[in-house]
């Protein structure tokens, strides 16, 4: 082991101990906020491993988190399925999907894979309202409190209740990012790279390219759908929205503004972004009540400051300028 | 003895227009041979041919016993044909030894062929934690030569790799070109400076409007300067 690993290791581990203790210590209001920003940061982060080290640059990841959402949550309110079940069929949908949209999308490159990512996107988006009667559209699904538990023998371990939840989320969230970082350290991870910064070239070094980027859009994919999944189970409702073109969107912003190709950036990027949304709000009810402007203006040009001072993202600027050992 | 690549009849297009027309070309056993001809000859066209970038669709490539025209693209290195392109895209992004450890690990290879590959060039050892973006030409062009040996190649495809660089370092690439020959690497090398040529080469075979025109062993060209001036323009 290096000294630059040592540093990553100690870094991401200090980061989630950091994450532990924020649990006892939060007010009630930002420690359910925080339990959300985690699970969606575990979307953020498997966005990232597509765009940050493949290159590939998706519109429409929504349909991977939204079978997450969906693929758990139909059973559940459907059929009953406990939560376990649930979360390995929510799983199951997004890996099967990234699988097939993967085998056709990732024949295009560039702006037509954008493009033909976003088409498929859509069409998940226009199936949860074809099959209405099933999914109730934009209304939604609601999954009941007592729905939410898990028998372990004796004890139930109700998912609802606060510290529960933000532990449960805090858990995906740590097995995604150690699972990322090692990934991302692998002869996998390294091929990835290649691939993005020329992929003739790595072609032109006896790597299946297509098969690279296609084990990566897979595992992309899952992640994806742990993060639905696991949204639907922690937070009890999936309705159309979360199959928008909006949650296509959303990932990408994170990552841009954590840092893209790197392992902590998504969740940097996804604290920052719902902060920002959720304090400028805030800010003008208090500081300006007068001013007739949204406070998404404030949004934006507190993004534009960001965007002028870290052009590679939050993470992806202090490692290019301070601490190259980053991952 | 066998010729290590065989390249029988080729035709090769870029769309609709065709760019070879049924190319002929033999590569011995551990020769170097180059290709010359004016600019839009046919000559990086036909390495990328042989590589699988631009398919054939007619005639043979043949590498030993492995017809590498039925290969996808990412088998033909594989199979044993390495090649540094034109302009050496590097990954710049990573260091000197990620870049090589990109190469090895495509084909499995051990700290044993790393060192073999630093030793041919030295002055990559000294720049391991070095970002490849941040070299010199001269070392871009080792480095992209070190990656495409990771490979431990039987045919190695170089395209015009002294293009703009300083003499010091073209007599250092030539070094490394007549060392592997001397190790039975056979490789065919595109040129656009005769002089280099006549240094390195074993035989030249002259490409013109995507056909061979002639194929000549290297002495003659040095007893007969007009056969270069007939089909480059230049001696």
């Amino acid at each position: 082991m290096t000294g630059r690993d040592g540093k990553a290791i100690a870094l991401h581990g200090g980061v989630i101990a950091a994450l532990f203790a924020l649990n006892f210590v939060l007010p009630e209001y930002h420690h359910g906020v925080l339990a959300r920003v985690l699970v969606l940061a575990v979307f953020a982060m498997g966005y990232n491993l597509l765009f940050g080290y493949a290159g590939l640059l998706s519109l429409g990841h929504a349909m991977f988190f939204a079978a997450g959402l969906y693929g758990a949550g139909l059973p559940m309110y459907h059929f009953g399925w406990g939560v376990l079940a649930a979360f390995l069929s929510g799983l199951s949908a997004a890996t099967i999907l990234a699988f097939v949209i993967g085998m056709l999308a990732l024949r295009t490159k560039g702006v037509a894979f954008m493009i033909v990512t976003m088409m498929f996107a859509q069409v998940g988006y226009l199936l949860v309202y074809y099959f209405g009667s099933w999914t109730r559209g934009d209304e939604g699904l609601v999954i009941q409190q007592h729905a939410r538990a898990i028998e372990i023998g004796a004890t139930t371990l109700d998912l609802t209740e606060p510290t529960t939840r933000y532990m449960t989320a805090l858990f995906l969230f740590s097995v995604v990012l150690l699972v990322t970082f090692a990934l991302v350290r692998s002869s996998f991870g390294r091929v990835l790279i290649a691939i993005r910064e020329n992929e003739e070239r790595t072609r032109m070094l006896g790597y299946d390219t297509f098969a690279n980027k296609l084990v990566a859009m897979v595992a992309s994919g899952a992640i994806c759908g742990a993060a639905g999944a696991a949204y639907l189970i922690l937070f009890g409702y999936v309705g159309s929205t979360f199959a928008s073109i909006q949650y296509s969107i959303l990932p990408l912003l994170w990552v841009l503004l954590g840092g893209a190709s790197t392992t902590l950036g998504p969740l940097v990027g996804t604290v920052l972004m719902f902060y920002l949304i959720d304090g400028s709000g805030d800010l003008l009810k208090t500081y300006a009540p007068g001013w007739n402007i949204s406070h998404l203006g404030i949004v934006g040009a507190a993004l534009i400051i960001l965007v002028l001072f870290f052009p590679k993202g939050i993470l992806g600027t202090i490692r290019d300028r301070w601490a190259r050992w980053l991952p | 003895m066998a010729d290590a690549l065989s390249v029988r009849g080729v035709d090769c297009f870029y769309g609709e227009t065709q760019v070879l027309y049924s190319l002929d070309l033999s590569l011995r056993q551990g020769e170097v041979h180059c290709l010359l001809g004016r600019n839009g000859a046919g000559k990086t066209t036909a390495l990328k041919c042989i590589m699988g970038l631009v398919p054939a669709r007619a005639g043979s490539i043949r590498l030993g016993d492995v017809e590498l025209t039925r290969l996808p693209p990412h088998e033909v290195p594989r199979a044993g044909v390495a090649y540094v392109p034109q302009g050496r895209r590097l990954f710049a992004e990573m260091t000197v030894a990620e870049n090589i450890e990109i190469g090895l690990m495509a084909r499995h290879m051990g700290s044993d062929v790393r060192e073999a590959v630093l030793d041919l060039f030295p002055v990559l050892r000294e720049r391991l934690r070095q970002r490849s973006g941040t070299l010199s030409g001269g070392e871009q062009q080792q480095l992209a030569m070190a990656r495409a040996l990771c490979l431990e190649p039987r045919v190695l495809l170089l395209d015009e790799p002294t293009e703009g660089l300083m003499p010091s370092m073209i007599a250092k690439i030539r070094q490394s070109v007549a060392t592997l020959r001397d190790r039975g690497v056979s490789t065919i090398l595109v040129e656009q400076r005769v002089d280099a040529v006549l240094k390195v080469a074993d035989r030249v075979s002259f490409i013109e409007n995507g056909r061979v025109r002639e194929t000549v062993e290297v002495d003659r060209l040095r007893e007969d300067p007009d056969i270069v001036k007939r089909y480059v323009g230049v001696t």
